[in-house]
């Protein structure tokens, strides 16, 4: 464990020692506080209307800002994770450093989670940015907190499924732009699946859709916290470190 | 110590290493030699347990590479041909993590950092950014990396190349002291290294194994006759070279006698004896006796470079030979 712990730490040490940390925390917080402005300033001049108009229609901040905000941050962090993920093997392949880390007294496991564990913290100080603008709807309005909280889980959850998905595939290359390439991709392709099959309801595509791991993010984003919906996250991002040990097993025996 | 038997190691269709089989000791300092290519860096890979072997078997005290790696890992300390630095960590956090990770307790870790900072000479930098350092610091930092954690075996993969000569000198004086202690395979495909820092050489070419011996016995088994260098001068200037030349080769028991310069009126002879035969008493009394005078006279050893080149070629002229026959089989 102490291993694991190690290499998080200095995974995360890299992170915030090039701008590449600042940079994405930067970024999401922009883009996730353009999309709160406009959200918020709708919401405002959509009560005054109804105010003025005297109707008395249900307006709810859970509803009509956070949920949309965060199902916003879950198609954002898409873009987000290939960024965070491409190094973690790659950059090491390249500079001779992977020698260092098999040649250790260190399972490859132990590597792995502590890699994917270092990118997990980048991550999740990526989606704190939002927590300033989450925190300001706390301040001047009474919303629910416990969908915003299940909606984080949901957050964390798919996040630590396309970090798990991006490490596999960064092993497979030396080159930290094709592993970011083919990681957004995969995670653009992840997104479509849950497109292709919206109006569709055979068998087929019943079962696209739930490999989709954007629809899972639906029912955390109402604040519903499905058992089914974590597990199959849970179990998703095992499957993903799995087949990460396997490549990098198979890593010394092509090299 | 390090126990080698019928290694082989196949990449797709190249065969890296072909059936490689030594022992190395306890203690021992052993260079391990070849051309670029040869196979040197991917035996010693196998050693590290970074590549697992195609066929045979590798241990290192006792314990096998494939069978216990743990072990094996917990043992060695490798520096690869790059040393394996993380530019934006600075020397004294580098050589933490590398000593944590290599299973030094934290009680224990700052001392051992002090210690291998005092021993590589990088006490200066620190605190300096890694990628900030020159090929010579780098090349320490990977040393220090690998003997941070007190390894029985250090497995060392051209360890001065890029450095200049001082630096040069520096690491050897460093591996020497390093090796009473640890028991040391260094690769290089520099002969004089060999020649200067280790006991025993193993000399790989193409995958296999070419000779195996310490470097005094090496010299001696393919240098069968002595080889002289004689400087004559003569009383009244220049003495006749080819006068020189008969004289020397009437002595009994040389082959050869080869001119190699003439300078400031002198010449220099390169004499060799044939097998067995001391000559250079006899020399020097035919040169006096003829009444020149004899400014040097010296044993010329033969280099590794000539050993080097005798040994990969009788392999080529054999590997010939057998091909020739397979064909008119």
């Amino acid at each position: 464990m102490s291993h694991v712990l190690l290499i998080c730490k200095k995974e995360l040490k890299s992170y915030f020692a090039s701008p590449i940390a600042y940079l994405l925390m930067a970024f999401f917080g922009l883009i996730f506080g353009f999309g709160f402005y406009t959200a918020t300033r709708d919401f405002v001049r959509f009560s005054f209307q109804a105010q003025m108009m005297g109707q008395q229609g249900p307006m709810n901040v859970n509803e009509q800002i956070i949920r949309p905000l965060l199902g916003f941050a879950s198609t954002v962090s898409l873009f987000l994770i290939p960024m965070i993920t491409m190094r973690l093997f790659a950059e090491e392949k390249k500079t001779g450093t992977i020698e260092l880390l098999l040649t250790s007294p260190v399972t490859d496991m132990q590597i792995i989670l502590g890699k994917w564990l270092g990118a997990m913290l980048l991550y999740i100080c990526v989606l704190l940015m939002s927590i300033v603008n989450i925190a300001m709807l706390f301040a001047w309005g009474k919303p629910d907190l416990k969908p915003v909280l299940v909606a984080y889980l949901g957050l964390l959850l798919q996040g630590g499924c396309l970090l798990a998905i991006g490490a596999f595939i960064s092993t497979l290359t030396k080159n930290q732009i094709i592993a970011g390439g083919v990681t957004f991709f995969v995670c653009l392709l992840l997104w479509l699946l849950s497109w292709m099959t919206a109006f569709d309801s055979t068998g087929a595509s019943q079962v696209v859709n739930y490999l989709s791991i954007v629809t899972h993010f639906e029912n955390f984003g109402k604040g519903v916290l499905d058992l089914k919906d974590v597990v199959f996250y849970v179990s998703m991002i095992y499957f993903a470190l799995f087949i990460t040990a396997r490549s990098m097993e198979s890593l010394r025996w092509r090299a | 110590m390090i126990k080698v038997e019928g290694l082989t190691k196949r990449y797709d269709r190249t065969v890296a290493v072909d059936n490689i089989s030594f022992e190395v000791e306890k203690g021992q300092i052993v260079g391990f030699l070849g051309p670029n290519g040869a196979g040197k860096t991917t035996t010693m890979r196998v050693l590290t347990c970074f590549l697992p072997p195609t066929s045979g078997t590798a241990s290192i005290a006792g314990f096998d590479v494939l069978e216990q790696p743990m072990e094996v890992k917990k043992r060695i300390g490798y520096l690869p041909e790059t040393p394996p630095l993380y530019p934006e960590m600075e020397v004294w956090e580098y050589l933490n993590f590398v000593g944590r990770l290599k299973g030094i307790s934290s009680g224990d870790i700052a001392r051992r950092v002090d210690e291998v900072t005092a021993r590589c000479a990088i006490g200066d930098v620190r605190t300096k950014l890694i990628g900030k350092l020159s090929k010579g610091y780098r090349q320490r930092v990977g040393l220090a990396q690998a003997i941070i954690h007190n390894p029985d075996v250090l497995v060392l993969d051209e360890p001065t190349s890029g450095l200049d000569p001082k630096q040069i000198i520096e690491i050897r004086e460093l591996l020497k002291a390093l090796a009473g202690e640890h028991t040391i395979i260094l690769s290089t495909h520099i002969l004089s290294e060999v020649e200067h820092s280790c006991e025993r050489v193993i000399i790989i070419d193409r995958g296999k194994l070419v000779a195996i011996d310490s470097v005094d016995n090496l010299t001696n088994r393919l240098r069968g006759s002595e080889a002289v260098a004689v400087e004559v001068e003569a009383p009244g200037g220049l003495p006749d070279p080819s006068g020189v030349q008969q004289r020397l080769e009437q002595v009994p028991g040389v082959s050869r006698v080869m001119m190699k310069d003439s300078k400031n009126e002198r010449l220099v002879f390169e004499v060799e004896s044939l097998q067995g035969r001391h000559i250079r008493a006899e020399l020097a009394r035919a040169v006096v006796n003829s009444g020149w005078a004899l400014t040097e006279l010296r044993a010329v050893g033969l280099s590794l470079e000539d050993i080097f080149l005798q040994l990969t070629a009788a392999e080529k002229k054999s590997a010939a030979k057998e091909e020739k026959e397979g064909v008119q089989a």
